[in-house]
C-alpha cells in the first residue's frame, strides 16, 4: 500500500506534457498529431482554474477589505471590494479591547507553537533515525505501534486529558497545550521514511569509525541531511499547533487565551462588530499567511509527498 | 504504507578503539552507547503518547462508566448506565443526524470538486505553480479565521451570501435558522477549506498513472469523459479511499466550524435555538466542560470512537466495491 506517499517517485513524469513511458512513448507523441493535445490545456481549463482560484481566495481577500474600512461597510449594497484605510484603526481597538486579551493571545500562541514545533522536529527525527538506520531488538513491531497511533484522534480523549491537567496543576497553564503534543506519530513516520532513503548508511559506518557517538552521528551527519523533511513536518506542525481551538477551549481561561481563543472572546461579545473582528481574524492568520508566501512550494510538495490533514 | 521492514546495515560491531586509549573503557562505553541509545531516541514519543494519547483514550472508557463530576467532586460506579441513557438519549441521536447531515454534504461535494479541479490542473499549461498555491490558501488560513468570516458572509440581513442570492431572484435564506441550510452553510466552509488539499493529493496520485494507458485509449476512440471514468478514477482508488478515509475522521470530529457559526447565541454550544447545528462533538464538550457531566461526556466520546471506527471501515468497503467495478 502507498497511501500515505502517493507521489513517491513519480516528480519525473509530472509536468504534464512529457509522455512517462520514456523514449518511445514521447517519439509516438511527438509523431502522430492527434494525440499531442492529449495533455494541453484547452482555453477552458485556464478559465475553470481561474473561477476555483477566485472562490478559494475571495473569503480570504474579503477579510483583509473588511478589516480596513469603518463598520457600515456590512450594510453597504453593493458590498465594497476594495480595501479602505482603516487597517491601522481596527489594530488599535483591537489591541486595546479589554475582553479579548489579544496581545497576551498571540504571545501564547508564538511560544506554544514555536515550543511544540521545535520539539516534535528534533524528537521525530530522533526516532525516526534510530527505526531507519539503528539496529536495536523489536524495531518491527515498535515501528508498526507508531503507524496504528497515526489513526487515533487525540480529541477523543480529551475529557481524561483535561483531567491529567486538573491533577497535574497544569490547568490554564500554557504547558497544557505544549507537552501533550511535544512529538507525534505522523512525524516520527515521516522523518523515518525520508531518512531511510536520503542517509547513506556508509556516511554512518565512517562517521562511526572515525569515534562518533551515535548522538554525535545524529546531530553532525544525520540532522544535516533531514533539513528538507524536516522544514516540512515543522511548517506544518507550527500552523496545526497555531490553529488547534478545542483543547485550548476546554483547557484554557478567557483571560489567558491562545490568538484562536481571543477571536473566539471577540466573536462572544462583539458579534456584530465585523471591522473589529476581522481586524482579529486578519492578525491571527497573518503569520500563517507570511509561511505560505515564503514557503508556498514547499508546503505544495509536503502535500503531494505524502499526506497531512491539519 | 510503504515501510521499509529490512534490518539496517549500517551499523555493525563496535570499532576497535585507537591505540593509546584505555581500550576496556572506551569499548564498553561503545557497546553501551550502541545497545541502549536507540531506545533513547524513540522514547520520548513513546513517553508522549501512552501519557497524553494512548491512557487517555482507554480512561475515557473508565470514566464513561461512572456518575464523573469535576466540580461538583460525584464519583460514583454507573456500570453499563450511562450507555443505555445514550441510546434512548434524543439530544445524542438529533446531534448524530447533524453530523452525518453535515459531513455527507461537505464530503461528497469536496471530493468529486478535488477530483475535477486535479484532472484540470494535470493539464499542460502556464502558471501550474501559482494555479497551485492558490489551491491551498485555504488550508493555510485558521479554522477560526474563516468560520467567522463565512459566518459573516451567511448573515441573513448583511450577508454577501443572501445579497448574491437577490441578484438572481432568489428570497433571503435565513442560514442559522433552518436546520438544512445551516447544514449546508457549515459544509461549505468545510469545502472551501479542504477542496484544494485534496485536488493535490488527487494530482500527485494522477501523475503517476502511466501515460501509454491514455494514449491507449486515444487510440481505441475513447473520449476524454471516458478515460477519466475508466482509467484516470480506477487508477485513483487507493488514494480515494485514504481521502474518504481521513475527511470522515475530520467530519465525524466536526467542532470549530458549528461552534462558530453560533456565535450571538445563548450557549454557543448548543449549536442553535433548537441544536439544528450541534454536532456530536459539541454534545460531548457541552456535556463534559459545561454541566460537569464528565462520565457522560465520556460515553459520548466512545460512542463517537466506535462510529468513527465503523464509518472508516464501511466506507473502504464501499469505495473499493464502486471503484473496483469497470
Amino acid at each position: 500500500m502507498t497511501m500515505l506517499s502517493p507521489a513517491r517517485g513519480t516528480r519525473a513524469s509530472g509536468g504534464g506534457g512529457r509522455a512517462a513511458g520514456g523514449g518511445r512513448g514521447r517519439r509516438r507523441a511527438r509523431g502522430h498529431g492527434r494525440f499531442r493535445g492529449l495533455w494541453e490545456a484547452s482555453p477552458l481549463t485556464y478559465l475553470t482554474l481561474v473561477v476555483a482560484i477566485v472562490l478559494s481566495v475571495f473569503p480570504i481577500y474579503w477579510m483583509i477589505v473588511v478589516a480596513t474600512r469603518t463598520n457600515d461597510v456590512v450594510a453597504d449594497v453593493p458590498p465594497p471590494l476594495l480595501p479602505g484605510g482603516n487597517f491601522g484603526e481596527n489594530v488599535g481597538r483591537l489591541f486595546d479591547n479589554p475582553d479579548a486579551y489579544f496581545a497576551k493571545g498571540l504571545l501564547n500562541s508564538a511560544i506554544a507553537s514555536s515550543a511544540v514545533t521545535i520539539s516534535t522536529v528534533f524528537f521525530a527525527s530522533l526516532a525516526g533515525f534510530a527505526f531507519a538506520k539503528l539496529r536495536f531488538r523489536g524495531k518491527n513491531a515498535l515501528l508498526l505501534t507508531i503507524i496504528a497511533t497515526m489513526m487515533i484522534p487525540i480529541q477523543m480523549g480529551i475529557i481524561p486529558l483535561y483531567m491529567i491537567m486538573v491533577e497535574l496543576g497544569w490547568q490554564n497553564q500554557l504547558q497544557a497545550v505544549i507537552v501533550p503534543f511535544l512529538v507525534t506519530g505522523f512525524g516520527v513516520f515521516m522523518m523515518r521514511q525520508y531518512a531511510a532513503q536520503a542517509v547513506p548508511d556508509e556516511l554512518i559506518e565512517a562517521a562511526r569509525v572515525d569515534g562518533c557517538t551515535t548522538f554525535g552521528i545524529y546531530w553532525r551527519v544525520v540532522l544535516p541531511a533531514l533539513r528538507p523533511a524536516a522544514g516540512v513536518l515543522g511548517l506544518f506542525t507550527f500552523m496545526q499547533t497555531w490553529n488547534e481551538f478545542m483543547w485550548p477551549l476546554a483547557v484554557l481561561n478567557p483571560e489567558n487565551p491562545t490568538v484562536q481563543l481571543s477571536i473566539n472572546n471577540l466573536a462572544n461579545a462583539y458579534f456584530k462588530d465585523y471591522t473589529l473582528m476581522f481586524a482579529g481574524t486578519t492578525v491571527a492568520i497573518l503569520p500563517l499567511l507570511v509561511v505560505f508566501i515564503v514557503f508556498g512550494r514547499q508546503i505544495i510538495g509536503g502535500i503531494m509527498e505524502g499526506a497531512i490533514k491539519a | 504504507m510503504t515501510t521499509d521492514l529490512r534490518p539496517a546495515t549500517g551499523t555493525g560491531p563496535p570499532p576497535p578503539a585507537p591505540p593509546g586509549a584505555r581500550p576496556g573503557l572506551r569499548a564498553r562505553l561503545a557497546r553501551i552507547d550502541l545497545r541502549v541509545t536507540p531506545y533513547l531516541f524513540i522514547s520520548p514519543f513513546y513517553a508522549v503518547f501512552i501519557l497524553f494519547g494512548l491512557f487517555p483514550l482507554l480512561y475515557t472508557l473508565w470514566v464513561s462508566l461512572h456518575d464523573w463530576g469535576l466540580a461538583s467532586g460525584t464519583r460514583e460506579w454507573a456500570g453499563l448506565e450511562n450507555y443505555r441513557y445514550l441510546l434512548t438519549d434524543g439530544d445524542f441521536w438529533h446531534a448524530t443526524v447533524n453530523t452525518i447531515g453535515i459531513f455527507v454534504l461537505a464530503t461528497v461535494p469536496q471530493l468529486v470538486l478535488a477530483l475535477f479541479i486535479a484532472n484540470t490542473l494535470a493539464r499542460r499549461m502556464r502558471g501550474s505553480t501559482l494555479f497551485r498555491i492558490g489551491m491551498v490558501a485555504p488550508l493555510v488560513t485558521s479554522t477560526a479565521a474563516v468560520a467567522i468570516v463565512f459566518t459573516q458572509m451567511f448573515d441573513r440581513d448583511y450577508g454577501m451570501i443572501n445579497w448574491v442570492l437577490g441578484l438572481v431572484g432568489s428570497g433571503d435564506i435565513d442560514w442559522q435558522a433552518s436546520r438544512g441550510w445551516s447544514w449546508v452553510a457549515i459544509a461549505m466552509m468545510v469545502d472551501w477549506r479542504w477542496t484544494g488539499y485534496n485536488a493535490l493529493i488527487y494530482l500527485a496520485a494522477m501523475q503517476a498513472i502511466p501515460r501509454d494507458l491514455y494514449e491507449a485509449a486515444a487510440i481505441d476512440g475513447a473520449s476524454r469523459i471516458r478515460q477519466f471514468w475508466q482509467i484516470t478514477v480506477p487508477m485513483l482508488q487507493p488514494t480515494i479511499i485514504f481521502t474518504v478515509i481521513i475527511a470522515t475522521i475530520g467530519g465525524l470530529q466536526l467542532f470549530t466550524e458549528p461552534v462558530l457559526f453560533g456565535v450571538g447565541t445563548t450557549n454557543r454550544m448548543d449549536g442553535g435555538a433548537v441544536h439544528q447545528f450541534q454536532t456530536i462533538t459539541m454534545y460531548m464538550y457541552d456535556n463534559a466542560f459545561t454541566n460537569d457531566r464528565y462520565g457522560y461526556g465520556a460515553t459520548v466520546a466512545w460512542a463517537l470512537f466506535l462510529m468513527i471506527i465503523v464509518f472508516s471501515l464501511v466506507n473502504f468497503l464501499f469505495v473499493r466495491r464502486t471503484g473496483g467495478t469497470k
